[in-house]
């Protein structure tokens, strides 16, 4: 294990992976440490989505720059990570949500994500299994998409390898040295790493590493909930392609897994905060309930798996993203609340480039995700979240 | 058969054994990377026929013991289930 870096990075996720990857390219000299194996925090477990329709500027801003990523990132990584354009396709299930459906749209569309309001007929075409009849309308954005967690993982760590960075899996955390408010150096079970750059991209498990750091482990409130989804057989192509979700159906969706054609659905229903994974049965009644709601079909197909994993939840749901201005050198982007898999490639790129060139190109807002801004009690408004 | 190889160790995803040591010869020689870039066990019989045999392999080409490999999560349900049965509206086959 190398005994000094010029940056570590805590945490091999999909955002842990990208920074290091955009920090190798940046020529930084790059460690990466994992507990587990890499992806098994939360990326692994993730429902492959990747959209632009949140309901504030600065998020549809950063997805939309990563819907930019994403369509390159197979060709940059040198690997096919399995990016589809399929779309995301929210339904409405009453008038008053087909008004706030334009509003979103308005919105969507002034800061250039080209979504617009369908009709139940349109949204059978897009997806042939739908059962329209319950739905007025639908908010749709076919520039959406998803991609394959696994792979990007991969490649990410790949690529960074490739570029001189070292990634140490089964590689635990116990310590972070901090001298006169300065990160000094890493301490793992496998020995110390010395480093003036340290980030905490451990998601669910940040607030632990940031209290190794010396810090109050409420400074950052990121809590994990657990979340759930029941994965079935294939079915052929093309019949659930979107990301389909009536958000007024306990936010439950579905959607055709890029890779292999099984159906993944998932719902709101979430426990926590708790670190336990275990799957519950309550969920699977739960969230078949509103499947076979929304693809009545679905009735005819058996479920192979099911299985748990967090949201790292702000009290807004959006992440902290930026430097801790308590300890030099201390970077975090964690708290994803669900949305680190298709932020990674943006939020890898503008950490990368912070801690290198001191800003970034990235339109990234970073007063809007300021790690600090739980300590002075400010809030932005709730992040757009489904399942 | 399959055109990626001759032999399948996964037969729910047909998953060769050439695909597998190719894998292991990049140097990606732990289970559970192998199994989700592949997708080994994650089809309907839920590795009870191929992951035996993948732990074979990857003992086989990295020199470690069997018992040394650990066995990936195994996901409820054991056997596939009808969505119908689960909410209540069919009878089990």
């Amino acid at each position: 294990m190398k005994s000094k870096a010029d940056v570590v990075v805590i945490g091999g996720g999909s955002t842990g992976t990208s920074i290091a990857y955009h920090l190798a390219k940046l020529g930084a000299d790059v460690v990466l440490v994992e507990k587990g194996y890499l992806g098994n925090g939360s990326t692994f477990r993730c429902a492959t989505g990747i959209r632009q329709q949140f309901t504030d500027e600065a998020n549809i801003k950063l997805m939309k720059y990563n819907i930019e990523r994403w369509k390159k990132l197979s060709e940059e990584l040198g690997y096919d990570i399995n990016f589809k354009q399929t779309g995301y396709l929210f339904l409405a299930t009453t008038e008053e949500e087909v008004e706030a459906f334009k509003q979103n749209i308005k919105l969507h569309n002034k800061f250039g994500a080209p979504t617009r309001l369908i009709t139940p007929e349109e949204a059978k075409e897009i997806v042939p299994l739908l059962n329209a009849d319950e739905f007025l309308a639908g908010q749709w954005n076919p520039t959406d998409g998803k991609a394959n967690p696994f792979k990007t993982v991969f490649a990410f760590a790949r690529k960074a390898k490739e570029l001189g960075a070292e990634i140490y899996e089964y590689t635990e955390v116990t310590d972070i040295i901090v001298e006169n408010n300065e990160v000094k150096g890493v301490k793992t079970n496998r020995g110390t790493i010395k480093t003036d750059v340290v980030v905490n991209a451990a998601n669910a498990w940040a607030p632990i590493i940031n209290e190794m750091a010396g810090l109050d482990r409420e400074f950052i409130p990121i809590k994990p909930y657990k979340h759930q989804l029941v994965k079935t057989e294939p079915i052929k192509e093309g019949q659930i392609e979107p990301l389909v979700c009536p958000p007024a159906w306990n936010d439950s969706y579905v959607i055709q897994d890029g890779e292999d054609g099984g159906i993944l659905c998932g719902t709101g229903l979430e426990y926590g905060p708790t670190y336990d994974m275990t799957p519950t049965y309550d969920f699977l009644r739960e969230v078949l309930k509103w499947a076979t709601r929304i693809i009545p079909a679905l009735k005819y197909v058996h479920v192979l798996r099911q299985w748990a994993g967090f949201y790292a939840k702000t009290p807004d749901s959006n992440p902290a993203i930026g430097k801790i201005n308590y300890i030099d050198g201390f970077y975090i982007a964690a708290g994803f609340s669900g949305h680190g898999f298709m932020m990674a490639p943006g939020v890898g790129e503008a950490i990368a480039e912070l801690i290198v060139k001191g800003k970034t190109h990235v339109p990234l807002d970073w007063e809007w995700y300021d790690p600090h801004r739980f300590e002075r009690g400010e809030l932005r408004s709730t992040a757009f979240q489904i399942g | 058969m399959s055109e990626r190889g001759e032999k399948i160790i996964c037969r729910c995803n047909e998953v060769t054994v050439e695909e597998i040591e190719a894998l292991i010869e990049q140097g990606i020689t732990d289970i559970e990377m192998i199994k989700r870039l592949l997708r080994i066990g994650m089809g309907p019989c839920q590795g009870r026929t191929c992951i035996p045999m993948v732990i074979s392999i990857i003992a086989r080409k990295t020199g470690k013991s069997p018992d040394e490999i650990k066995l990936p999560a195994t996901r409820i349900p054991v056997r596939p289930v009808p969505i119908g049965v689960l909410v209540g509206e069919m009878d089990e086959e």
